[in-house]
């Protein structure tokens, strides 16, 4: 089991949502979250003051899917969040020891 | 501003009768001061949307400007001003700025129409009944105030700023209104041209600003930390009442619907735009974008110069005054007080001041008839060169920055040392909403 968490830009994720929908994935779990990269911030002017904002405005994707399904999960968030432009953001794919479906109980790729 | 006060007392039905048979038979011997039905209609009006201008004009606009934590505060600030000079007006500021000081009339109109004593419902100025007169002076009383709130936006107590413009209404606005609107000197001694309030409403109440901000400091935080405006939609849409409004306070300070007021207004349209404009090109070249805040402070700007100048300049000369006026306060609001460093939170002095006195020089130069297609309507009577104008024009912003500059610095340092003039430290980062009035703005 994997836990993939997609950094996108905040408009692509319908598309990618869509996406990730068409190969099989369950669910999500979606968080607006900021933060920079090779981007940067941007700068803002007020009556001549700058004012440099560090931080820009992304979406994190959470999705727990099995290990199989990875390549296709990262195919298809690449392809729907591409914009060409700097700033589309990043994929972190990491291990999942556990994974417990609370109303059931049931636990591993049963729960997922 | 006519400030001719006439106590006209008789009885209704023979002051109706008499009109009727003056306008049957002697038309030409129509006392001065019969009612105008047309003047009193758009001085009413006229009066509504100044006070239109102070809430909720000014009040969006200044309320955008701000941290999200503080925008109640200046809301309500500008709010309670609205109801504390309101009554401070009724009781006693009236008669110090417009009635009749006697021997001393020079410097105050003293108490003799304390509590509106001599006000009935047939008393008249000019064309006008008296309360409506009254009235829209007291609008003019509002928005005064209610413009230094924002150099001080984001740190004073509420009650040291109720204290202060109790204070500085009755001993600063009061009797400046009365040297050159009420019969007092400055307007007696130097034939001064100040149709709308240049000097008694925009560069006292920037001015006053100045000082306060001085006096209090800056904001915590300031200038390193970054204190963008929080909402500009608001602070748009307060511009654009404030534009609208100020149709009643430049068009009305005719006090009556004629050809002056007429020209009043379109000056007052043609000078905002053009420095609108002015501001948004001079900021574009300077700093690569067109901004919305800073289309909307040069109309600003531009409201502000006119004012003095709107009942003696032609159109033409409203497009100078506007032109110069929206690159100046634009140089002035954006580098002036970086340089100097003082915390004037929402540029209240680089706008107001710096407009007020733009325009009120400029009105000098375009009043005069012999510019051309420049030219405006004269100047003031007995007055013979541009020359001679400007001189008056100085003498009166010299006297309004000096009188108002050291009366305010010395409310402040007395208002300091009584109740002090800031919130604490934590209550400044906690932002005013919740500390000074225990609520907040937005509850999303």
């Amino acid at each position: 089991m994997k836990l993939v968490s997609a950094i996108i830009k905040p408009f692509k994720l319908d598309d990618v949502r869509e996406a990730l929908h068409e190969i099989g994935v369950q669910g999500m779990t979606v968080t607006e979250v900021k933060g920079f990269g090779r981007q940067k911030g941007h700068t803002e002017l007020y009556r001549g003051a700058e004012y440099v904002v560090d931080f820009l405005p992304k979406v994190k994707v959470e999705i727990a899917i099995a290990a199989d399904q990875v390549e296709a999960a990262i195919e298809a968030i690449i392809k729907a969040a591409n914009s060409g432009k700097i700033g589309d953001g990043k994929i972190f794919v990491s291990g999942l020891d556990e994974v417990v479906r609370i109303r059931t109980g049931e636990t591993g790729s049963e729960a997922l | 501003m006519k400030s001719l006060i006439c106590s006209f007392k008789s009885h209704r039905s023979l002051t109706g009768l008499y009109v009727l048979m003056a306008g049957l038979f002697v038309p030409s011997l129509a006392m001065a001061d019969d009612l105008s039905a047309g003047d009193t209609a758009w001085m009413i009006t006229a009066t509504v949307l100044v006070l239109f201008m102070t809430i909720p004009g000014l009040s969006l606009f200044y309320a955008g400007m701000v941290r999200s934590k503080n925008v109640l505060s200046v809301m309500m600030q500008c709010f309670a001003i609205t109801c504390l000079m309101t009554i401070l007006w009724i009781l006693y500021a009236y008669s110090l700025a417009f009635g009749d000081g006697g021997s001393m009339n020079g410097f105050w109109g003293g108490f003799s129409n304390a509590l509106l004593a001599n006000m009935s419902v047939d008393s008249m100025s000019g064309t006008i009944p008296e309360s409506v007169f009254m009235t829209f002076q007291m609008t003019f009383a509002i928005i005064t105030p209610a413009l230094i709130v924002g150099a001080f936006a984001e740190r004073m107590k509420f009650s040291a700023m109720l204290l202060f413009m109790a204070v500085w209404v009755t001993i600063v606005y009061a009797p400046i209104c009365h040297w050159v609107w009420g019969g007092g000197w400055l307007g007696s001694k130097f034939a001064i041209l100040d149709f709308a309030g240049g000097t008694v409403v925009h560069i006292n109440a920037g001015v006053a600003g100045l000082v306060a901000c001085i006096v209090l400091g800056k904001r915590k935080g300031y200038p390193t930390t970054a204190m963008p405006p929080h909402n500009l939609a608001l602070t748009l849409i307060g511009a654009a009442m404030l534009w609208v409004g100020w149709f009643g306070f430049n068009a009305g300070s005719e006090l009556a619907a004629d050809g002056t007021a007429g020209m009043a207004m379109a000056v007052t349209q043609i000078a905002t735009a053009m420095a609108a404009l002015s501001w948004m090109f001079a900021e574009w070249m300077a700093h690569g974008k067109p901004s919305a805040l800073g289309i909307a402070s040069g109309a600003v700007a531009g409201l502000v110069a006119i004012t003095p100048a709107c009942g003696s300049v032609g159109p033409m000369g409203a497009l100078v005054i506007g032109l110069a006026s929206g690159f100046i306060c634009f140089k002035a609001a954006s580098t002036l007080k970086r340089k100097m460093g003082y915390d004037d939170s929402l540029d209240v002095f680089g706008v107001h001041a710096v407009g007020g006195i733009v325009g009120a020089l400029l009105t000098g130069v375009f009043s005069a008839t012999t510019l051309g297609v420049f030219s405006g309507q004269g100047l003031a009577d007995g007055v013979t060169s541009i020359g001679g104008q400007v001189f008056n024009q100085s003498v009166a912003i010299i006297v309004t920055i000096i009188y108002c500059g050291v009366l305010s610095f010395i409310i402040l340092k007395v208002i300091d040392a009584v109740i002090g003039l800031r919130v604490s430290e934590d209550e400044e980062t906690e932002g005013l909403d919740l500390a000074s009035h225990g609520e907040r703005g937005y509850i999303l």
